[in-house]
């Protein structure tokens, strides 16, 4: 069957044989953007955390079928080198990564947060991001959280300067 | 007169990559018999050398036309962060930037491979010296050779910034090496003097950074191939299960299944995708023979001190018979579980095995034996076999026994196309090289003013080094016990006047070997945790008591300053204060001695860490920031299995197999705070990435008892 979707801004449809294919596998051996990662398949780690309209999900978890019309966001939406969300600007300055491969999953999940509750509390954290790195990045991923928050909204302000 | 080594142009490989205008090797970093050095080196001091290649040439350094260096590293990147610190010693002797460096994994095919391993928290200090002489030795290279172009003596020009200058005339290193096919190889030169690095010993960011913020696909998982296919390979979830036969009649038929490959050990498949492989693996019924259902309780009863082979590998006055009299003897017993690697990156390879030669794309500790395993199995000779290192998501020593290479080896040469094959995480979580489970016995005597008399670590333990690939048969004869059951086994208080410690050894019916540390947290959780009780019935301040016990050499001078700096930053206090309480705990690892104190308090019946105070002494930290950030995390992961972790064995099965059962420390766990101190009495870089991983557990422990009197006997701990 085909399914239509945009993704990063850009619109999308693939040809996939079995329907309830895991949307990880799609965004990555499909479409080939390798920044959401594979940890547990089970929706237990959160490696694999991207946004459908702009909700955090856990992808491997989460059947292609159900991403029909809607809108993905992947790290590699998320910003670039060139242009770093908060949040990716935030994990620069505390450099948090180690082997870094729980990181897009932490960055997708603290993004979402972000959306919802702008300047999270150490319990807002807590609550809320649950995935799993085993290098135990978790101190600075703290940091770097209301790190972003702060970026967050002095770009939200100088925004609506400029506007 | 400078002896000079000429290399010929056959011996100067030009590559021809993108932007590549020569590639500058110098081989020849000699080692004696560099294993058995390497094996005496653990066993002497815990200071592993460099045991690289030494046939010549290999490959270190790489020129590009933009003037930026290469440095292909031996040493592969798992978040330890030793690619940035290597990084920073190699731009420093080369008179090069940051920007101007750039690091890579070290294909096999370079000759740059490491005999070794990358672990047991030796790369930077292993290089230290050869990374820094190599560099340096570079530099003359190019300074010679643009001296030559600019017709000039080679004493009279300078480098910096990777430009060679003298008076108003320059040209960068790129312009001195084109075209040049034959080098003068100058004596090794002097090094700098550590003051005048501009990198070394500076919080460089991490070189890796932007490519872990940004999602580059660098890591094993993202390798791919044109024309790559799936593998899948049947794992059984029993302990000790035997493959005897399969019926793949089902399997063969299903969509997209390319070939189903029945070798005499193993069963896989391989399909066009992901999907259809693990589909098509679940529909072949493998017919395994398991001799026995093993259960946690008949692992617990063979991991027993008394039971099994016994080494006494540590000794000093007569401990034995002191502790034999029953009268005034203090005795302990703790325990510790098996722990899982856990690592988030799940173990896998891409493999493509051609007719006369084999790429290996994959996360890997041990280049080298990766290689020669797959070169035996497929019968090509380990030259042909090309192992290409990409990033490791995790490696905690999970990476140091890669026999899932030689599956996706073995498919692809089936299907002659390229096969990417990686385990699920329950098979992760079923095939791990675990930590072993240990007990201890701990006995002591003090004397009247409340010094220790005599003091006996018994210690049993599932294998760690031994039956690991790394460590060669010849070894483990001469090493009598395991080196890696016993690390932080040893009493670390010399000035007590008679110590003793045995190592039991077990084999467990499940492979058990390096886990971040080895025996270092749960050894150090048995003796720290010994130490405090010992402390209490000395009535002693746990600081003091132990700062009393400690010699007066450079170790002991180096183990005292850490615990005073980790009592001082902390002010510690055995009081407990708006219901938190401190604990004390220190160990010493690969020479790099550690002291933490914990600030803790009890809500809702679980324990809350709020603070951990750290202070360590490595030697110089060539990127303190990188230290750091290791300190946090190995405190956060020592926390995790001290607290948390457990695996346990029912009807024959390894379980849990999946995070969240397998519970571990997650964001809402971690401390609030972490101040890490960092000391440098020493005069060269030391282990970092493990030793402070060893306190955790008993500062933990001891800070509970203070708050509850409940002591803790066995991790992961469960409040009474
Ligand atoms: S891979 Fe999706 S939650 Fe672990
Ligand atoms: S940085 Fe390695 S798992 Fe999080």
């Amino acid at each position: 069957m085909n399914i239509s979707f945009n993704i990063n801004g850009k619109s999308e449809s693939v040809e996939i044989t079995d329907e309830n294919t895991p949307l990880l596998w799609v965004v990555r051996d499909i479409l080939d953007l390798k920044g959401t990662k594979f940890g547990c398949g089970k929706a237990a780690c959160g490696a694999c955390t991207l946004h459908v309209d702009g909700e955090a999900i856990r992808s491997c978890s989460y059947p292609v079928k159900l991403v029909e019309g809607k809108m993905i966001t992947t790290l590699e939406g998320l910003g670039d080198a060139e242009n770093p969300h908060p949040v990716q600007q935030a994990w620069i300055e505390e450099i948090v990564p180690q082997c870094g491969y729980c990181q897009p999953g932490f960055m997708m999940a603290t993004a979402a947060l972000l959306n919802k509750i702008p300047n999270p509390t150490d319990e807002d954290i807590d609550n809320n991001i649950s995935n799993v790195c085993r290098c135990g990045t978790y101190y600075r991923m703290r940091k770097a959280i209301h790190r972003a928050a702060e970026l967050n909204v002095s770009e939200v302000a100088s925004e609506t300067q400029n506007s | 007169m400078a002896e000079k080594k000429k290399l010929s142009r056959r011996k100067f490989l030009v590559r021809g990559g993108l932007g590549t205008i020569g590639v500058l090797a110098v081989g020849t970093y000699l080692f004696r018999n560099p294993i058995r050095r390497g094996i005496a080196g653990v066993l002497d001091t815990m200071d592993t050398p460099f045991t690289g290649n030494t046939s010549s040439p290999i490959i270190w350094f790489e020129m590009t036309a933009d003037n930026t260096i290469i440095l292909h590293s031996p040493k592969v990147e798992m978040g330890q962060g030793t690619f940035t610190s290597l990084a920073q010693m190699a731009a420093d002797e080369l008179d090069i930037s940051m920007e101007q460096i750039k690091v890579v994994h070290a294909s096999s095919a370079s000759g740059n491979m490491d005999g070794f391993a990358t672990g047991g928290s030796t790369s930077v200090s292993a290089l230290w010296v050869p990374l820094r002489e190599l560099a340096a030795t570079m530099r003359e290279m190019i300074k010679n050779e643009a001296a030559s172009k600019l017709g000039v003596s080679p004493t009279e020009v300078s480098t910096a910034n990777g430009v060679v200058s003298v008076g108003e005339k320059t040209m960068t290193y790129a312009d001195a090496v084109a075209n040049v096919t034959e080098w003068d190889v100058p004596d090794t030169p002097v090094l700098k003097d550590i003051k005048d690095y501009k990198f070394i010993g500076k919080p460089i960011p991490r070189v890796d950074l932007k490519d872990k913020v940004f999602g580059s696909p660098i890591y094993g998982m993202d390798a791919a191939m044109p024309g790559m296919l799936y593998g899948a390979v049947v794992r059984s979830s029993a302990i000790g299960a035997k493959y005897i036969d399969a019926d793949t009649s089902k399997a063969e038929n299903m969509p997209g299944v390319i070939k189903v490959i029945k070798e005499p050990d193993f069963v896989g498949v391989v399909a066009t995708s992901l999907i259809e492989a693990e589909n098509a693996k679940s529909a072949i019924d493998v017919r395994w023979e398991v001799e026995r259902n093993w259960q946690t309780a008949d692992i617990e009863a063979m991991i027993e001190v008394g039971k099994g082979e016994a080494f006494v590998i540590q000794k000093e006055g007569d401990a034995k018979n002191i502790l034999e009299e029953e009268e005034g003897l203090i005795t302990s017993e703790y325990k510790s579980p098996i722990g899982a690697h856990a690592q988030l990156e799940p173990n896998g390879a891409l493999a493509f095995v051609e007719a006369d030669k084999a790429t290996i794309m994959m996360s890997t500790q041990v280049v080298k034996i990766t290689r020669d395993e797959i070169a035996d199995r497929i019968g090509l000779d380990e030259e042909k076999v090309n192992i290409v290192p990409t990033f490791l998501g995790g490696g905690f020593g999970r990476r140091l026994h890669t026999p899932n290479a030689i599956q996706a080896a073995v498919m692809s040469k089936a299907v002659g196309k390229p096969v990417k094959c990686f385990f699920t995480r329950k098979e992760e979580f079923q095939n791990d090289t675990f930590r072993p489970p240990t007990h201890h016995v701990l006995k002591a005597k003090l004397t009247e003013d409340g010094m220790i008399e005599a003091i006996e670590h018994n210690v049993s333990s599932g294998d760690v080094a031994f039956g690991s690939p790394m460590v060669p048969s010849f070894a483990a004869p001469i090493l009598g016990a395991d080196l890696g059951a016993w690390r932080g086994g040893m009493i670390q208080y010399g000035a007590i006047p008679n110590y003793r410690t045995i190592s039991w050894r077990v084999t467990l019916p499940f492979a058990t070997s390096w886990w971040r540390s080895l025996g270092l947290l749960a050894n150090t959780f048995a003796i720290e945790s010994f130490m405090d009780e010992l402390a209490i019935a000395a009535k002693k301040n746990p600081a003091e008591f132990r700062l009393a016990q400690i010699q007066d050499d450079n170790r002991g001078f180096r183990l005292k300053e850490v615990i005073k700096a980790a009592v001082e930053k902390s002010r510690y206090t055995d009081e407990i204060v708006n219901g938190r309480a401190m604990g004390f705990a220190v160990s010493t690892d690969v020479n790099t001695p550690c002291a933490q104190v914990v600030e803790v308090s009890i809500e809702n019946n679980e324990i809350k860490v709020y603070k951990v105070t750290c202070a360590m002494d490595p030697g110089i930290s060539v990127n303190p920031d990188q230290v750091r950030a290791q300190c946090e995390g190995a405190i956060i992961m020592g926390m995790s299995a001290s607290m948390f972790e457990k695996m346990e064995v029912e009807d024959g099965e390894l379980t849990p197999t999946i995070y969240g059962p397998y519970q571990m420390a997650l964001m809402k766990n971690a401390p609030k705070e972490i101040d890490v101190v960092l000391l440098q009495n020493d005069d060269k870089p030391g282990a970092v990435g493990e030793p402070p991983l060893g306190p955790i557990g008993a500062a933990i422990a001891n800070a509970v008892f203070r708050l509850t009197g409940q002591r803790f006997r066995s991790m992961p701990f469960k409040l009474a």
